[in-house]
């Protein structure tokens, strides 16, 4: 039992467990803003894997490095992602996903 | 049990149970607060892994710039922030369907590696210098820095995509040049609430500002 927290096994548990939990409220919930709090949920269980990974293999910071950009991307991203959904509420008078139905014929 | 083991146990427990705040709430500003603990508890993480200076970068960026970004916008939607009602029953079958798929294939995917049977072995004692500023640095400025000039150029034109998508036409903003400072920068109502109720004058204004005092 002292072992927990020193293999690497447990953190990509732990990240496969919050990865899962992002993907289902990505697709169970219809509410935009959940739906881009979930992409944030799998990126933050995708930067803990890289760490992870990064301490087992301690030559370099790759991992870290990789996590840094990763972090970077994921802030631009929710800034536009936000733009379009108060773009997408001035459209509909709605943030619920499945009014975004422009494009069907 | 040492200190290392029941740090690890509080901190993922903290972001399991943020992450499940996150997607189970109703209100959505209950999910920013979910994330909000979510990342509080990846950071703690992170310290646990020699990453000080990434722990530090999570809680700065995260905490401190995106959920307040989303703490803006749901504040900004008001009550229309919130899930709406009525939906089309098959659209909603499909969608707790899809959960439950994505949920039996990670239930898969975990049972499979836990009998891959590889051998685990114990992290090594990290030198001091893992996961330093000092060492980050030297890196992202040495050998990593043309993609880190890349992210500035990344951010900018996200900043001003945000603003130009958020903005909408220039010319639907020319018209509303007398309109109040919401109404330039939303051009139009915001609220569905405020549709039919129209945008007071400027004597209106004064005169209610006079009877007021």
């Amino acid at each position: 039992m002292s072992s927990l927290g020193y293999f690497i096994e447990h953190y990509v548990v732990l990240a496969g467990a919050l990865f899962t939990l992002g993907s289902i409220g990505f697709l169970v919930r219809r509410n935009v803003l959940v739906q881009l709090m979930s992409i944030e949920l799998m990126l933050n269980a995708v930067n803990l894997m890289l760490v992870a990974f990064n301490r087992q293999h301690m030559a370099d910071q790759n991992g870290q490095v990789f996590a840094f950009f990763i972090i970077a991307v994921a802030a631009a991203e929710v800034a536009v992602g936000l733009a379009i959904v108060l773009a997408f509420y001035r459209l509909k008078s709605s943030v619920q996903s499945d009014e975004a139905d422009q494009l069907r014929h | 049990m040492t200190v290392g083991n029941v740090f690890f146990a509080v901190a993922s427990l903290v972001a399991l149970f943020g992450a499940f705040m996150t997607i189970a709430s109703r209100s959505p500003i209950r999910s920013a607060v979910g994330l909000l603990i979510t990342i509080v508890g990846i950071a703690a993480l992170f310290l646990m892994l020699n990453a000080q200076f990434l722990a530090a970068i999570q809680l700065i960026v995260y905490a401190g710039a995106v959920v307040v970004l989303f703490v803006f916008v749901i504040m900004l939607l008001g009550p229309d922030a919130g899930d709406g009602e009525g939906t089309v029953a098959r659209a909603r079958v499909a969608r707790y369907g899809a959960g439950a798929f994505f949920l039996l294939l990670s239930a898969a995917a975990g049972h499979l590696v836990s009998r891959s049977g590889l051998t685990p072995n114990r992290f090594k004692i990290a030198p001091v210098t893992h996961g330093s500023v000092e060492s980050i640095g030297t890196f992202l400025f040495g050998s990593a820095v043309i993609p880190f000039e890349l992210t500035t150029a990344l951010l900018i034109v996200a900043v001003v995509g945000a603003i130009a998508v958020a903005r909408g036409k220039p010319h639907v903003r020319r018209q509303s040049k007398s309109a109040s400072p919401t109404a330039r920068m939303f051009h139009g109502p915001l609220m569905a609430r405020d549709a039919q109720r129209p945008l007071p004058t400027k004597a209106e204004r004064a005169a209610k500002a006079a009877g007021g005092m």
